[in-house]
């Protein structure tokens, strides 16, 4: 690790342990069954877009953030922004199972009146952060909420996961470099690479290049994992929150799969947005079951 | 092991859009036709060729189309840039997008520099549904009617589009189409007649006139006919173009209805409501106007037939709005 200290926690203090894997993958196996079962509501959400983040929700809110159950506005909770806020189907259900979304509102999942739809609203639901819905604004909020943090003396730890097309958004890089440039150490951006955008995959439409390269080049300490490594991304991240002397961000490039589970799904462009039928997403289940991610 | 092996015949992808909404191919269909017709049309869209239903012309002139990803802002200024050169310029993508996180860009580089860029906001006002508030462009028209050199049209369906994007050939200056999901209910036929700026009237009254654009005209119609039925009566206009307004038309309808209703998927600020109410005012109309719409909100999501009833603009709703002004 380019930046570990004496001072600081080596990286194997920090590693989960068997049963802390154990619980963030049901988590995460939690978070694709839900995203199965609630698409059935609106018939149409994005499934893959989940999927090849699942672990990555799964290893904050059960590995590595602070957070109080039941209390999603404690001042000293640990910040989640996410640009990619289409995903928020599969945060939901975590924002349930942590005592913050009561489930009768889950269960009412983009109904007339209803607080959830496919993109998170702050203002209405109770956990998230900041909402989001345009790509590209998450880490420009992340940015302001971590820095509001180091002005209050408050020790909490923000992090922003953004979708690898969104790489493309011109603001992404405008955040990246405020946040170097202040010095702030306590914002870690996570980037969901799962190679695939709206219309197909990222380097077909705009080939983004070497990411890792581009975050170091903006000043960032860069680490690359497998995004579905339990292991792997919550040590790193634990690593990445538990270092105070890192003299500004860091940022997690961590490797996906789009339609991670679903193996009619994986890398395929069509699945950014679709529907299965009761008896498909009953298969579709199955195959959640049947699967150790 | 279970595994989904094959989809079952209800289940369906993205890339299958196309077939469950035909109409959403109209844009296509007209950019083929333009481009047959010798204009040397560039299309430009940030990551939203298939969910603005391009995809037929993207397979048709893959040469001339530039999927310019989540980059919206470069995207507009680049179709700028485009059509210094002679280009056609075509940006489509979602109407909060391009009309609001780009809305500089359009004033700066299309609008000010009076380039001839043609953008297509696609599932405009409620139209997305419970994908959320954010999705919503219940803005647009508001937003983009104060830059000056800006033309705005709404069409109704999908062959209104078309004829719409067709009339752009002999027009000069930029232009902002707000359009819905591919799935609005038909008003026109194929080769109805479409001239920008120009008013169509689909029925005369004299108790209430509804001024509609966009997905509320067909309700609208539909409304209008149940209560003329009923003996009273109310006329319809499809202002489809917002700017430059008919404002021979508005007049015209003031001098002959009590009531003004307009009726539109947008916030009662800014956009056609606004727009009537300005011609009505400097000119010293008797009719009285009602401006009927998103009360300056941030809509609720759900299903769009949802949040069309709630917010009045179905049928039934538009009918009951109506109703209240003939009481
Ligand atoms: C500013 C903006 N432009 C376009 C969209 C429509 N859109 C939703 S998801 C998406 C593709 C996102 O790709 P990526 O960032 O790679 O996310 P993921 O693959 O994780 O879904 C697009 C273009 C949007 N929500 N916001
Ligand atoms: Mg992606």
């Amino acid at each position: 690790m380019a930046h570990a200290q004496t001072k600081q926690p080596g990286r194997n203090d920090l590693r989960p342990t068997a049963d802390e894997i154990a619980l963030m993958r049901e988590k995460a196996r939690m978070v694709r069954l839900e995203t199965i079962r609630l698409i059935l509501l609106p018939k149409i959400g994005h499934f893959s877009s989940v999927f090849s983040c699942a672990e990555i929700f799964s290893s904050l809110y059960y590995g590595v953030m602070s957070l109080k159950k039941g209390d999603p506005k404690w001042p000293d909770r640990d910040r989640f922004t996410y640009g990619k806020g289409h995903a928020a189907i599969g945060h939901f259900p975590i924002l349930t199972d942590l005592g913050f979304l009561p489930k009768e509102v889950l269960d009412g999942y983009c109904s007339l009146g209803n607080p959830l739809g496919d993109h998170p609203d702050m203002t209405k639901v109770p956990g998230i952060d900041f909402s989001s819905g345009s790509i590209g604004h998450a880490l420009s909020n992340g940015l302001g909420m971590a820095m509001g943090g180091r002005m209050q003396g408050r020790d909490f730890t923000v992090f922003t996961m953004m979708g690898d097309g969104e790489q493309q958004e011109g603001q992404v890089w405008e955040a990246a470099t405020a946040a170097v440039a202040n010095k702030v150490n306590n914002l870690i951006a996570i980037v969901d690479q799962n190679g695939y955008q709206l219309d197909g995959a990222v380097k077909d439409i705009v080939d983004t290049g070497d990411l890792a390269a581009k975050w170091r080049a903006f000043g960032w300490e860069t680490h690359e994992v497998d995004g579905h490594n339990l292991d792997e991304l919550t040590t790193v991240l634990r690593h990445l929150k538990a270092d105070k002397t890192r003299p500004g961000p860091a940022c997690v490039i961590a490797r996906t799969i789009k339609g991670k589970g679903i193996d009619l799904m994986e890398n395929q462009t069509g699945w950014h947005l679709g529907y299965l039928t009761p008896e498909d997403s009953e298969i579709a289940a199955q195959e959640i079951m049947s699967k150790e991610i | 092991m279970t595994k989904l092996e094959k989809l079952s015949p209800g289940s369906w992808h993205y890339l299958m859009m196309a077939e469950v909404f035909p109409d959403l191919l109209r844009p296509s269909d007209a950019l083929i036709d333009l481009t047959a017709e010798g204009e040397e049309i560039v299309l430009l869209s940030p990551d939203l060729v298939n969910s603005g239903g391009l995809s037929k012309f993207a397979e048709k002139h893959p040469d001339r189309v530039i999927n310019t990803g989540l980059s919206e802002q470069n995207t507009v200024s680049m179709a700028a840039g485009l059509a210094t050169t002679g280009m056609v310029p075509w940006v489509s993508g979602m109407a909060s997008f391009l009309a609001l996180l780009c809305n500089e860009q359009i004033r700066m580089d299309v609008a000010y520099c009076q380039q001839p860029v043609r953008i297509i906001g696609h599932h405009t006002g409620l139209s997305f549904g419970f994908y959320g508030s954010s999705h919503h462009a219940t803005e647009d028209i508001g937003a983009l009617r104060s830059i000056a050199n800006m033309t705005i049209i709404s069409p109704a369906d999908g062959n209104q589009q078309y004829a719409a994007m067709m009339a752009s050939r002999d027009y000069d200056g930029p232009l902002y189409y707000r359009t819905g999901r591919g799935r609005d209910p038909e008003v026109y036929a194929e080769g109805a007649p479409f001239v920008i700026g120009k008013a169509i009237e689909h029925m005369r009254g004299t108790d209430v006139t509804v001024i509609a654009c966009g997905m509320p005209l067909h309700p609208s119609i539909q409304a209008a006919t149940k209560l003329n039925a009923e003996g009273y009566s109310v006329g319809v206009i499809d202002m489809h173009t917002i700017k430059p307004l008919d404002v021979d038309a508005v007049l015209e309808a003031a001098s002959h209805s009590k009531v003004i209703l307009t009726v539109e998927e947008h916030n009662v600020l800014g956009g056609l409501g606004a727009a009537v109410a300005e011609v009505l005012a400097e000119n010293g109309s008797p009719a009285r106007l009602v401006r009927h719409g998103i009360k300056d909100e941030y809509s609720l999501i759900g299903p769009p037939t949802h949040l069309y009833q709630h917010y009045k603009l179905d049928e039934d709703g538009i009918e009951s709005v109506i109703r209240d002004q003939l009481a």
